[in-house]
């Protein structure tokens, strides 16, 4: 006997998204969830973005790891307020889920904020699957990885909003073909913006930041 | 990777669509939607759920997995097709700007009792 079911299998975190995007929306909050693969610099750009855009905005952090709260007490120099989750609780999870960013998100003091980024755990693949009830998704790579990360996690730049290219100050030392990896991105997302910029020396932000700038204007005018 | 914790959900799911008065029915099988876009590979999925659906009322079920293609639909000049590799560009027109119609299915469609 066949019993009809037809529900999501996500359905439970993709409710939660739904009510963490509610919240963020009432306390006017812009929420980035930044991903990548380990060792892209994520947490470098995150503290090199966050020098140049405090205390014009007002910013928080959430950090997702497996183990370790490293990422949380460097980002935690810049003087933002930064909530460590450690994932081994939650039985090593390979990403974040709704529920845990809520949680996480309880710590903070949400009216004191513009800017709430996520930095999920390093991982191409699964925190691609997982809505969190961000406003933008960005996803990181490094000019040290493979030109062909693009093409082999396709929905990770499928779901992102854009991309930034991090190490750009390597690129002399290097056999990397940066034409190539801008055409694998624009083969799986053609119109996703891409930002080449090396978060050791600062070069390129300019253009990430308007970016950044001007999503958090959006929010805050609704 | 995140595929335990899938088979978790699946399974929470299934059981609680058992209708009332048959929780003694054995479940042969649950039938799923898995999208060839979605970061799920079913072989370690099937895995994951045999493993944990021991001492449930799914112990022993066949975990069916049907994969849906990607299909996508040019959103310049309305032409449809299949997406096999990782090119997302219209093949009509090589316009950007397309939709994905399917291929990011992560359902449950039904699940079969054993006919008494």
């Amino acid at each position: 006997m066949e019993i009809k079911v037809i529900r999501k299998v996500l359905d439970v975190n993709n409710t939660m998204a739904k009510q963490n995007r509610k919240m963020f929306t009432e306390k006017e909050v812009f929420v980035l969830n930044v991903m990548s693969s380990p060792g892209s610099g994520k947490t470098t750009t995150l503290e090199k973005t966050l020098s140049y855009i405090i205390p014009e905005i007002k910013s928080a952090v959430i950090v997702g790891d497996i183990c370790t709260s490293n990422d949380a007490n460097r980002l935690a120099t810049t003087g933002v307020s930064v909530v460590q989750i450690n994932t081994d609780e939650f039985g090593g999870d390979c990403h974040l889920a709704a529920h845990v960013v809520e949680k996480a998100a309880c710590n903070l003091d949400l009216d004191a904020i513009d800017l709430l980024i996520v930095e999920n755990v390093g991982n191409l693949v699964c925190p691609a699957e997982f809505d969190i009830g961000e406003d933008a998704k960005i996803v990181v790579l490094s000019v040290t990885e493979g030109e062909d990360k693009p093409v082999k996690y396709p929905l990770m730049f499928r779901v992102c909003d854009a991309a930034i290219l991090n190490k750009i100050d390597l690129l002399p030392y290097l056999d990397y073909n940066r034409e190539e990896v801008l055409n694998n991105i624009r083969q799986v997302h053609p119109e996703m913006p891409v930002f080449e910029l090396s978060a050791k020396t600062g070069d390129g932000f300019t253009p990430w930041i308007e970016w950044l700038k001007s999503g958090v204007n959006r929010k805050i005018a609704g | 990777m995140h595929e335990m914790g899938i088979a978790k959900q699946i399974i929470e799911i299934a059981t609680s669509s058992i209708p009332g008065g048959m929780e003694d029915i054995p479940v042969e099988r649950v039938n799923l939607k898995v999208g060839k876009l979605s970061s799920v590979v079913p072989d370690s999925l099937r895995f994951c759920f045999e493993i944990l659906s021991i001492n449930t009322p799914l112990s022993g079920a066949d975990l069916n997995i049907e994969v849906v293609p990607i299909l996508a639909r040019c959103n310049e000049c309305k032409f449809e097709w299949t997406i096999n590799e990782p090119i997302f560009m219209c093949k009509n027109c090589k316009s950007g700007s397309i939709e994905i119609i399917s291929g990011r299915e992560l359902d449950i469609t039904s699940i079969e009792l054993e006919n008494k």
